[in-house]
């Protein structure tokens, strides 16, 4: 019987300060190509959820191949909504830093993306980590 | 018997997690377990054959080459963490597969624990 496991990347950590938040990303990006490992119908199921400063990842306008000629996080972010993962983005951290929805990436139109972020309270993040096979903190 | 798949991202010197790992890896085989081992980000510097062993360093070499033995024992690098560090195939430890990150998170799939052990 095919089996679904859901992991959680919890990102914490802040952009381009450490490696922690892109090796998150990349991580979870990798779950579209787990398959080849598991047995016939098994899957993993991403979840992406920015808390604490972890939520400065998701800030628009990233500059990080203009500066340090890397890819920058947000084109990372941008892939795996292209790649409908989902991306919870935490409410109370959002508004503890001053931020807006218009500062944040919502969105992956601009690559073709259909799958958005969502804004969503702490509480809703704690129940999905319960309802969560794995907890991966970044 | 469980499977426990221990994800570490810190480095080798600078850090004491790959130690507490390597130990903690150390005692649940010895209670029976199999470990799955994955190393990410700056920890993949413990993939890295030749090290030399210094009192003043942590030196864990000599410890994963005998977990290695154990058979129940896999530690797999993050191959693009490896080679953006410059440390290829042939600078790989015998005995240390070298995957891409789709491996650590089959390792998770069909753990009956994960226990992810974050960078620096």
């Amino acid at each position: 019987m095919a089996t679904i496991k859901k992991v959680a990347f919890i990102v914490k950590s802040l952009p381009y300060k450490t490696e922690s938040s892109r090796l998150a990303l990349t991580h979870a990006i990798a779950s579209q190509t787990v398959e080849i490992y598991l047995d016939e119908g098994d899957m993993v199921e991403p979840l992406l959820a920015f808390m604490g400063d972890g939520v400065l990842n998701c800030l628009k306008n990233q500059k990080a191949m203009h500066n340090y000629g890397i890819t920058s996080l947000e084109q990372h972010l941008k892939n795996a909504l292209l790649l409908d993962l989902r991306v919870l983005i935490c409410k109370e951290d959002v508004e503890r830093l001053g931020l807006s929805e218009d500062a944040l990436i919502m969105d992956a139109e601009d690559i073709g993306g259909e799958t958005k972020s969502s804004i969503a309270p702490f509480n809703e993040i704690m129940k999905e980590m319960d309802s969560s096979d794995h907890l991966l903190f970044f | 018997m469980a499977k426990l798949t221990i994800g570490v991202f810190s480095s080798l010197v600078g850090s004491l997690s790959l130690d507490f790992a390597v130990k903690l890896s150390e005692a649940a085989i010895k209670k029976g377990h199999s470990i799955d081992f994955w190393l990410s980000g700056n920890a993949t510097m413990l993939s890295k054959k030749g090290q030399r062993s210094f009192k003043d360093y942590s030196a864990l070499q000599r410890s994963v080459q005998d977990l290695l033995t154990t058979g129940k024992f896999q530690m797999t690098a993050c191959e693009a963490c490896a080679e953006a560090r410059g440390f290829h195939k042939d600078d790989t430890l015998e005995g240390c597969k070298r995957h891409s990150m789709d491996w650590y998170l089959a390792s998770c799939f069909s753990a009956d624990r994960v226990l992810h052990i974050g960078g620096d």
